[in-house]
């Protein structure tokens, strides 16, 4: 067994061996343009590119037609989202999503909303300086705001109204176990929604979604519903016709492929359209510009292919390791608790809190195993993961968590390894910490004055 | 984030670990921080009534900076007397353990806890001379 041993699959997967092979010849030999129609090299290019577009394609149950390359996951969420924000602006200008996206999605919604907000704030410059007939100006702002009331205002109203580049963005609320309510998604949707932006699985706890449901919900509301799957692709069945799915987001570094290229899987039939987000040469028939990373693409094809092919067997086996992770860990140390549902979950997934441990000091010290704390003393912000909180974890437990992700090339042996070490190292750190000491003696840790600061 | 040497040192052999009883009176127990926060750090303290510290324990819920900052003031206020302890500022900490910005606040800690600590043992002496000259 080597070491360090990676176990953090859902921030990236090794590049399988048969993945690089493929790629090679479209490194070296192979290097044309996939866009040059004139020449042998620019063919061998386009054929290889189309053979991948193929290959994704069978893994969701798609035609080739309706596969979208891009350079990863979180281009393709913007994609989706500014996309079909713009396309459909006519139709309304609100998006729904949860609290547990990824940022890619939030941070997509969040600039929208800003946007309209500047939108809003321009259009009510402009009716103040029509009411008082004169210009607005940091100085008479305030003043002019005081005599025209503008929100009340008919005109004002009627513009508002409008969609006006940007968007209007609800946040749902998720379960305590990390999966949406259907009827509060039912409730949200309006007459002005078009689009509905949800995660297959999520990349911190795990949690799967129901994308049936939320799919049929959509296409019997006429909304559209984007699905980011980048976590659960190649891990669990996914077919888009299926689950009325409209557009998908998929990687290829999440399934043993190469880092640097996804795609955006766009529903033909009925025909989803969007604006593109990358102007230029029009490749991909016009939805994304930019000269195609051939040996890439390749990759990506090549990894959906043994994705489809070895997933029954793989997710299974990695539901093993996972289970014998899960129960090796629990059964020897108490106060212990899984994050996220454990029915609806990523074979591989593994979040765990250990009461009175701080996640960051716990992956300090098993150092030989690759894991992701969701405590965030490693990031800037010191803030706690978003996705534990939505799911209603208190903030100490929150800071206690620790995601384990499961891969393909893990073995039995190294999950023996890695309980000895998380559970030796857990009795350290929490013989070292004062509120494990506190609670044994039968304090109660809510009823102490914390020095907040 | 790359930790100092000095920090993965003191976190894998972190010193004087362990705890006081806090019902002698000659042990201040200053207990600071919030489980909320991602840190607790209880830091006790024998003090002789001369005012010499002569042994110092801790326990803290944190990261390794938090670890490692509780670590070695443990080792730096053992014989020092009370007044040149509360001279400890988090800034020698955070300079002998080559803080990132992030977690100079773990050294705020540890200057915090020093003074909670000899606080309560302030608190506890002025209780005991109360009660005496009462009796």
């Amino acid at each position: 067994m080597k070491l360090p041993i990676y176990m953090d699959n859902h921030a990236t997967t090794p590049l399988d061996p048969r993945v690089l092979e493929a790629m090679l010849p479209y490194l070296r030999e192979d290097f044309g343009n996939a866009a040059s129609r004139n020449h042998a090299f620019g063919w061998k290019a386009e054929a290889a590119v189309e053979k991948a577009r193929k290959q994704v394609a069978e893994l969701i149950g798609a035609s080739d037609k309706e596969i979208v390359f891009t350079s990863g996951a979180t281009e393709s969420d913007n994609l989706a989202i500014k996309g079909v924000l713009e396309f459909y602006k006519d139709k309304g200008d609100h998006i729904i999503t949860l609290k547990t996206e990824h940022k890619a999605v939030l941070d997509t919604c969040k600039r929208l909303e800003r946007i309209r907000q500047e939108r809003l704030d321009e259009l009510k410059m402009l009716r103040l300086s029509q009411l008082a007939e004169t210009d607005v100006t940091p100085d008479n702002l305030a003043e002019l705001s005081a005599r025209f009331n503008v929100e009340q205002d008919a005109q004002y109203q009627k513009w508002a109204s409008r969609p006006t580049g940007g968007a209007r963005v609800t946040y749902l609320d998720v379960e305590k176990d990390g999966r949406v309510s259907m009827e509060k998604l039912a409730a949200a949707i309006t007459d002005k929604t078009v689009l509905v932006s949800i995660m297959f699985a999520n990349n911190e706890i795990g949690t799967v979604q129901p994308i049936a449901e939320i799919g049929k919900l959509c296409r019997e509301k006429g909304v559209l519903f984007h699905c980011d799957a980048v976590q659960g692709i190649g891990k669990l069945p996914f077919h888009v016709d299926e689950l009325k799915v409209d557009l998908v987001s998929i990687s290829a570094h999440k399934m043993y492929g190469p880092k640097g290229v996804g795609a955006l899987y766009v529903r033909r039939k009925p025909r989803v359209r969007i604006a593109p987000i990358i102007d230029g040469g029009g490749h991909e028939r016009g939805m994304r510009s930019g000269t195609l990373n051939v040996s890439a693409i390749v990759g990506f094809g090549q990894a959906a292919q043994i994705a489809r092919e070895e997933l029954a067997e793989e997710s299974a086996r990695i539901f093993r390791l996972r289970e014998k992770l899960r129960t090796g860990i629990m059964s020897q140390l108490d106060m212990v608790t899984v994050n996220g549902s454990l029915e609806h979950r990523l074979p591989g997934n593994l979040n765990l809190s250990f009461s009175y441990v701080e996640g960051e000091a716990l992956m300090m010290s098993i150092k030989d195993v690759a894991v992701s704390s969701g405590s965030a003393c490693t990031s800037a912000s010191l803030e706690p993961s978003y996705v534990l909180r939505a799911c209603g974890v208190e903030e100490d437990m929150a800071h206690s968590s620790i995601r384990f992700g499961v891969g393909r090339f893990n073995t039995e042996e190294e999950v023996d390894f890695v309980v000895r070490l998380v559970v030796d190292k857990v009795r350290k750190l929490r013989d070292m910490s004062p509120l494990y000491e506190m609670a044994k003696e039968g304090i109660d840790l809510k009823s102490i004055e914390w020095t907040a600061h | 984030m790359a930790y100092s040497d000095k920090v993965i040192e003191h976190y894998e052999n972190p010193r004087n670990v362990g705890t006081l009883d806090k019902n002698d009176p000659n042990v201040g127990t200053g207990l600071v921080g919030a489980p909320a926060c991602g840190d607790v750090m209880r830091l006790q303290l024998k003090i002789t009534d001369e005012g010499i510290i002569e042994d110092a324990k801790f326990k803290t819920f944190g990261c390794g900076s938090a670890i490692a900052s509780s670590s070695l003031v443990t080792e730096w206020v053992k014989g020092k007397t009370v007044d040149q302890a509360m001279t400890i500022s988090n800034k020698d900490v955070a300079k002998e353990l080559s803080l990132p910005p992030v977690k100079i606040h773990c050294s705020v800690l540890a200057e915090d806890a020093i003074k909670a600590a000899i606080e309560d043992f302030k608190k506890k002496r002025q209780e005991r001379q109360t009660k005496q000259s009462a009796s």
